[in-house]
């Protein structure tokens, strides 16, 4: 790999504090002197770097020097054709390659269990999805991958599509037959999109499943700030050949701040740097975290950590090792019911839990003592709030009737009416709950009984719910 | 030449000795481990900056978590001692006969290393018949064990370095289960005053009141540590500090201490009020 030492924007950053240059510009905290308790909060090197655009740190807008070259290093490290650097989330990620591909009416072929950015991308730009529905594993309760001959169909059935949209893995770590459906795609002239919110190590570890750009696909959504170990809200957009990267940045730039972060940035750039440097070492060394997490739990007994022995060569054409996904119905308990457990007798934060499943997040900044602590609480959880399981409900996925688009839906005439009174009638909103941020219900979906029953459920054990405007998650907004 | 070692009590307080040299200076895939040999202090071994012990002072941290829970107890057969890779409490154990299996979980290999060299006398213990030395974590040994033992001794002291593990509830848990039906588990309970450790005593004492029908706190005075200070922790499913207590029966033993008598025990569970105050906070 060449040159990945260097980090353009981070030694940019150091070279501009070293000329200790009177800023007469923006931010006016002024290098943190007009807000002392932010100093304090946050330190004198943090502030200290949060500066404007300006001639040599470049613009994320429009870059031409250390900002390209940022990029173009990232390219390279992840076998992209160009990259381009994120600060509005792997949300505007997914949202530019929509936008990038879709136009109004345009139809575009994605699973159901996609995160609800992209539906938001369609809200924003009119185009009307087809949904192929992910095969359901129902002990367990979650969404598998697109199996290659459903997708096959939803492209012979709707030729005119523009697009297919994969998660590359699933949050639970499931992944579809990738490069297959690329070469399906591209037979019929489409274009194949990737949200690789939770892949980034794909990239870099050559044991574990296939990445977007490595499968042939047009374009991946990289979560950096996720397994990649940048900032929060960091993130990079990758295209292949025959991408017109110019007309990509026009598109970002419709919805991107001109202020980009220099924090966010620089973190993309000295992560990239040490991905690309040492990520095969550090992703075996999650690999094998997560696989002796796994067993361990597994002799708890009662919990079911999953791994890959629910690859299929279909619906799980690959599992993702790094992911700690455990089953807790075998406990009595619902997954919510363990995280809410978790963080509050044990003080341990995973990521999320859901109707069956918990998931704890395994990256290169764990230690094999903070997985023994995990480990032991499950065994403790185990020991001391074992339940019954009879009648709790698994997560199970709800096929969703579309009636209209999502745009329409949304900006149609709408009223509010009570959860409960709603069946049958067309939802103007997103019900869902966060994380992981897959939508029950999306604009423009007819609401049935089994959703209303689901939601309630959800809403009873503990899920955060959100995108309705009733912060409450009582009232739905429904099409008049 | 002068040469002091400063550890850092709080952020604005320290406590400094002079070093005459240092003997030892290693880094193990857990921290970082000093000995120093000081002019006041004797011997002291350093794990991240911070004393384990002193050469002056670990007598009397090694009698209060053996003796204690040795005196009220009827009949210890089997001990875990966990994370007691210095020895010093397996050693005190080995002082009595009827004891027939001492298991040393201790995940750091260099500190037993540097122990058996540098504290010969101290660790001296670990080569007893009777003890078995496991290079494992705490909470993974734990894991797996089930009404196994009559005593735990929760040798580690730091809940906030590469032992904080061990001050979970998650561990408190496991001990419970890994102990017999009239176990007792002694732990430490940090020292109460500056106002970090204090909240790190209280949240300990909660998880503990928590997870065994008698739970009680008792106290030391050990100069090397924060404020001259110290707590211990007595959890146990069955026998009450003082009112099993059985004197008679302990001093016939005839075991020889320097710091633990059977009235010092009693009065060691006398705590200062605003100690009490404290405790009572997590008994709610």
């Amino acid at each position: 790999m060449t040159n990945q030492r260097r980090a353009p924007i981070y030694e940019a950053l150091e070279k501009l504090r070293k000329q200790r240059v009177v800023p007469f510009d923006v931010p006016g905290h002024k290098r943190g002197r007009g807000n002392p308790e932010l100093v304090e909060l946050l330190g004198e090197k943090c502030v200290g770097i949060d500066v404007n655009s300006m001639k040599p740190l470049d613009n994320l807008c429009h870059p031409v020097s250390v900002i390209r070259d940022a990029e173009d290093m990232a390219a390279a490290a992840f076998h992209a054709e160009h990259a381009f650097l994120m600060v509005g989330g792997t949300t505007s990620a997914v949202q530019s390659m929509i936008l990038s591909v879709c136009k109004r009416k345009d139809k575009i072929i994605l699973p159901r269990n996609v995160h609800k950015s992209a539906i938001n991308a369609l809200v924003l730009c009119g185009a009307v999805p087809v949904y192929v529905n992910p095969e359901v594993n129902s002990q367990l309760g979650i969404s598998l991958g697109m199996e290659v001959s459903c997708v096959e169909q939803a492209i012979i059935e709707n030729p005119d599509a523009v697009a297919v949209l994969v998660n590359n893995p699933t949050y639970y770590g499931i992944c579809s037959d990738l490069r297959s459906i690329v070469r399906v795609a591209h037979e019929h002239g489409m274009k194949v999109l990737v949200d690789e919110a939770h892949g980034t190590h794909l990239y870099f570890q050559p044991q574990l499943p296939v990445s977007g750009m490595e499968a042939g696909a047009d374009m991946a959504a990289v979560s950096m700030h996720k397994s990649g170990g940048s900032l929060t809200q960091s993130s990079i957009l990758l295209t292949n050949k025959g991408v017109n990267a110019d007309y990509v940045r026009q598109i970002i730039n419709l919805t991107q701040t001109t202020s980009g972060s220099y924090l966010l940035l620089s973190s993309l750039d000295i992560s990239r740097r040490n991905l690309a440097l040492r990520g095969e070492e550090s992703f075996a060394q999650v690999m094998k975290m997560a696989e002796y997490a796994r067993k361990e739990i597994n002799e708890i007994g009662g919990f079911y950590a999953y791994g890959k022995e629910l690859v299929n060569g279909t619906s799980v054409f690959d599992y993702d090792v790094t992911k700690l996904s455990v089953y807790t119905l075998g406990m009595g308990l619902a997954g919510i019911e363990v995280y809410d457990l978790l963080r509050d007798e044990y003080d341990i934060q995973i990521e999320f839990g859901d109707m069956s499943n918990i998931l704890a997040y395994i990256s290169i900044g764990d230690r094999l003592q903070d997985i023994e602590r995990l480990v032991g609480a499950l065994a403790d959880i185990a020991r001391l709030y074992k339940k019954d399981s009879t009648g709790m409900l698994t997560g199970e996925f709800i096929s969703p009737k579309v009636v209209s688009s999502p745009q329409e839906a949304f900006y149609a005439e709408k009223k509010s009416l009570p959860i409960k009174d709603t069946k049958n009638m067309i939802s103007g909103e997103f019900v869902m709950c966060y994380p992981p941020g897959i939508p029950i219900l999306a604009p423009g979906e007819m609401i049935t009984e089994e959703i209303i029953e689901y939601i309630i459920y959800a809403r009873e054990k503990g899920c955060s719910m959100q995108g309705t405007q009733d912060p409450e998650v009582r009232n739905l907004m429904v099409l008049v | 030449m002068e040469m002091w070692f400063s550890e850092l009590h709080t952020n604005n307080v320290k406590l400094s000795m002079r070093v005459e040299k240092q003997l030892f200076s290693g880094k193990s895939d857990c921290q970082r481990i000093d000995v120093l040999e000081t002019a006041e202090f004797g011997k002291i071994l350093a794990l991240d900056g911070e004393i384990l012990f002193s050469g002056k002072d670990e007598f009397i941290y090694d009698e209060m978590v053996t003796h204690v829970p040795m005196a009220v107890h009827p009949c210890v057969k089997s001990v875990l001692i966990i994370g007691g890779g210095d020895g010093g409490v397996a050693t005190e154990l080995t002082r009595y006969d009827t004891i027939e299996k001492i298991d040393v979980v201790e995940p750091d290999e260099m500190l037993v290393e540097v122990c058996r060299k540098h504290f010969t006398e101290l660790s001296a213990g670990l080569s007893d018949s009777r003890v078995n030395v496991y290079v494992q974590d705490g909470l993974r040994f734990l894991r797996s064990k089930c009404n196994e033992y009559d005593l735990i001794i929760n040798d580690a002291t730091d809940p906030f370095g590469y032992t904080e593990g061990l001050f979970t509830k998650e561990f408190y848990g496991n001990c419970f289960k890994a102990l017999k039906e009239d176990g007792i588990m002694v732990y430490q309970h940090g020292s109460p005053f500056y106002d970090e450790d204090m909240a790190e005593c209280m949240k300990m004492h909660r998880k503990a009141y928590r997870s065994f029908p008698v739970s009680r706190v008792y106290q030391a005075h050990i100069p090397t540590c924060p404020s001259g200070y110290w707590l211990f922790g007595f959890a146990s499913k069955k026998y009450h500090p003082i009112k099993d207590l059985r004197a008679r029966e302990w001093k016939k033993l005839g075991i020889e201490t320097r710091y633990y008598t059977t009235n010092l025990h009693k009065g060691a569970f006398m705590l200062p009020k605003y100690v009490e105050n404290m405790l009572e906070e997590e008994e709610k």
